[in-house]
């Protein structure tokens, strides 16, 4: 079995509001050095196989139909081997 | 010649009734609710996808929906030529199933937006805007994903085939970033598919038809329509 951890990431061209509501708080909050703040999402879940390449096959359909749209985002898909749950 | 009309039914959706009302009452059409896990659509001719938060808006707005069964017919009825118009969430639906290109991002300013806007019909030849009496249109706008996004060549594409139907503007039809509400590449407001079968838009035209709430512009888009369906 394996637990996946997918981070959904907006793509570098596309405004990311909330990284920019992120960055004006923490200008108002004094900080200094902070700049270019991006709020991804991280999605969590397990694949019940027994090997990785059919895990990642899986997985990465799952994240191109469903957990992200191609035309704004890009995935990166971290897998870990566990045992049963 | 009567026309059927179907309006489709998510959890969520929240201008359904407005649509129905449009169709059913005030243009006197044949329209039924088609329930989000029926497949059947009952031999209707034009498929509204009305706005709403669709599932809640979960994952990204329309991203659930799209998989709803009665969205492998529309799907499927789209694609063999059949009359697809999907507003404010219909129209994120649409891109979400890939039968609009592009996608609605968070608005530029991050606040929900919700006002009387004016867009002008950029487009002469769409069933949406051929017969328009006017082609700038008081319509409501109220969304807080309405910023329709789109890579350069995609955008190109788009004003090749002269897919673009409306822009935000002035109330004289002056296009420019001033009047744009939600940061829309173009100030584009609505889009239809390459074959001109499927449209979708932002603002809400069902919301301003009804001439007890003080307006009816939205109203000539849905007389467009019919009228250049039936010829």
């Amino acid at each position: 079995m394996y637990k996946a951890k997918v981070i959904i990431k907006r793509k570098k061209s596309i405004l990311d509001p909330q990284g920019k509501a992120a960055e004006h708080g923490a200008v108002l909050l004094g900080f200094k050095n902070i700049a270019d703040v991006r709020i991804d999402k991280q999605v969590e879940f397990l694949v019940n196989v027994n090997d990785e390449e059919t895990a990642k096959k899986e997985v990465s359909e799952f994240c191109s139909k469903l957990l992200s749209n191609p035309t704004m985002e890009d995935f990166e898909i971290n897998l870990e081997e566990i045992d049963e749950v | 010649m009567k026309f059927k009309f179907g309006v489709v039914v998510f959890p969520g959706s929240n201008c359904d009734h407005d649509s129905y009302h449009v169709l059913k009452h005030l243009l006197d059409l044949e329209t039924v609710y088609l329930w989000h896990k029926d497949t059947d659509l009952q031999n209707c001719e034009v498929i509204i996808l009305p706005g709403g938060f669709s599932y809640g808006d979960y994952i990204r707005t329309g991203a659930v929906a799209k998989l709803s069964p009665i969205m492998n017919s529309v799907i499927a009825f789209a694609n063999k030529g059949g009359v697809v118009f999907g507003i404010c969430n219909g129209f994120q639906i649409l891109t979400e199933c890939g039968l609009l290109p592009g996608t609605l991002i968070k608005n530029k300013n991050l606040k929900f937006v919700c006002k009387d806007i004016y867009i002008t019909a950029v487009n002469d030849v769409s069933l949406l805007t051929k017969s328009l009496e006017k082609k700038t249109l008081m319509t409501p706008v109220a969304h807080g994903e309405g910023n329709y996004f789109t890579d350069e060549e995609t955008l190109k594409s788009l004003e090749q085939n002269n897919q673009v139907l409306f822009r935000y503007s002035s109330k004289k039809g002056e296009i420019s970033e001033t009047y744009n509400p939600n940061g829309s590449v173009q100030n584009i407001a609505g889009v239809m598919n390459k074959n001109g079968n499927v449209f979708g838009m932002m603002p809400h035209p069902e919301r301003s038809s009804d001439v007890s709430l003080g307006k009816t512009d939205g109203l000539q888009i849905f007389n467009s329509l019919l009228q250049n369906f039936i010829n």
